[in-house]
């Protein structure tokens, strides 16, 4: 494809002066940049307390994506490899600080002490080794390294990326996760070639602890409960030979065949009148 | 950049360890207002080195904070007076022109029209 910047020259040198301004002054990019980082600030899951956060913005250029950030009402720094990118933010008087680094030398931030970070369109460049001693992997590594230092914990990061193949997500997302993220995919419009986009949603530390993946989530059956007071230990129930399969002791209940009479019957289907008997337990010595 | 930045930015070279905190030179330091929000500040404070800041902040020229960290009643406080010179520190005084260096190696990176160049040679990554 031709139009990847990223197949054209390193990021520092395809984003000069022309190209910075004309980025800038396109109201179709700037319109899509916004849109896109207002979109990478909802699965950051900022808690609404009023109180602005201090979030990183990387690769963050002439700062479209960080107009957003402070029209959200948060505080944030920009990174950037571009000093020409930079230079434009500058002249629209950003309200967040610019750092002119490569995220690829890791980013050089105190532990602990970022909110979130967002970052939109720039993890790709990563991939592509622009001189002789760049090396994708250990790139990736030292910038996800650093970025798990820097934030803090429970914090999240979101990239919009535009991976070339299966093999640059594969390899992106292999590095966050080696790094100690935790994290998931986001594809909205999925179907759609030119609509689709892809967010990295990554989380520091460990998942949240109120989805509890020991015991009642992976078999859900009520016997469960029971197995866990003898101290059993849960096995899924369809890995069960089949004649040892538990059935479900309470059977479906009157609320469900009456709702499944009601479909029936507006299917227009014969279907007898709801009494007392209807769904009524049989006796045992049946 | 403000000094919030700065106490955040720490040297990234291959092998330093003390990397923190960065010393400023300052030629050229502005101030710009911006709104005062106490609720930030307090959220902040924790994140805060505070040494770091004082050192900072007198090397641009602004020596007003104490010199020892004060403790979470005066943050809490409803008196304001503190936090006002803690927002002026943290988030008006820019640095404009001038340099950080490395208090490890006296490595120099440039600040240029308020942006820290913060890109390694080769043989420093």
């Amino acid at each position: 494809m031709s139009n990847r910047p990223e197949l054209i020259a390193p990021p520092e040198i395809f984003y000069n002066d022309s190209e910075a301004r004309k980025y800038t002054s396109s109201s179709r990019i700037v319109e899509i940049q916004a849109k896109l980082s207002e979109r990478a600030l909802e699965p950051l899951a900022l808690p609404k307390d009023d109180v602005p956060r201090f979030l990183l913005d990387i690769g963050c250029g002439s700062g479209l994506s960080g107009e957003t950030i402070s029209e959200n009402g948060q505080q944030w720094i920009g990174f950037d490899i571009s000093a020409s990118m930079l230079n434009v933010a500058v002249e629209r008087e950003v309200e967040g600080d610019l750092l002119l680094g490569d995220m690829g030398q890791g980013l050089g931030l105190r532990a602990g002490v970022i909110d979130g970070a967002i970052s939109i369109s720039a993890v790709q460049w990563l991939c592509n080794a622009d001189k002789s001693s760049h090396e994708p992997r250990w790139r990736l590594k030292a910038f996800f390294g650093s970025l798990y230092r820097c934030l803090s914990r429970g914090a999240r990061a979101v990239f919009q990326l535009y991976p070339e193949n299966i093999a640059q997500r594969e390899l992106i997302f292999d590095q966050a996760m080696q790094a100690g993220f935790s994290g998931w995919l986001v594809f909205d419009y999925p179907r759609s070639t030119k609509k689709r986009k892809e967010f990295l949603v990554l989380r520091c530390g460990p998942l949240p602890t109120n989805i509890d993946y020991g015991h009642n989530d992976s078999c859900s059956d009520d016997d469960d409960s029971e197995d866990e007071e003898d101290g059993m230990v849960c096995v899924l129930d369809r890995n069960r030979p089949r004649k040892k399969q538990r059935t479900n002791k309470k059977g479906k209940g009157r609320e469900w065949v009456l709702r499944k009479k009601e479909q029936s019957r507006r299917k227009g289907n014969d279907v007898p009148a709801d009494s007392k008997y209807t769904a009524r337990k049989r006796k045992s010595r049946f | 950049m403000r000094l919030i930045t700065h106490n955040m930015l720490s040297c990234n070279i291959k092998g330093v360890t003390n990397g923190f905190p960065l010393k400023i030179e300052a030629e050229k330091v502005v101030e710009k207002e911006v709104d005062f929000n106490p609720d930030f500040l307090r959220h902040m404070f924790a994140k805060i080195e505070w040494k770091a800041l004082v050192e900072a902040a007198r090397s641009m020229g602004y020596a007003e904070l104490p010199e020892d960290s004060p403790d979470a009643t005066v943050i809490d406080s409803a008196d304001e007076t503190f936090l006002r010179k803690l927002h002026h520190a943290l988030l008006e005084l820019h640095l404009e022109e001038g340099a950080l260096v490395c208090p490890e190696t006296g490595r120099k990176f440039p600040v240029n029209k308020g942006i820290p160049n913060m890109l390694l040679h080769e043989d420093e990554v």
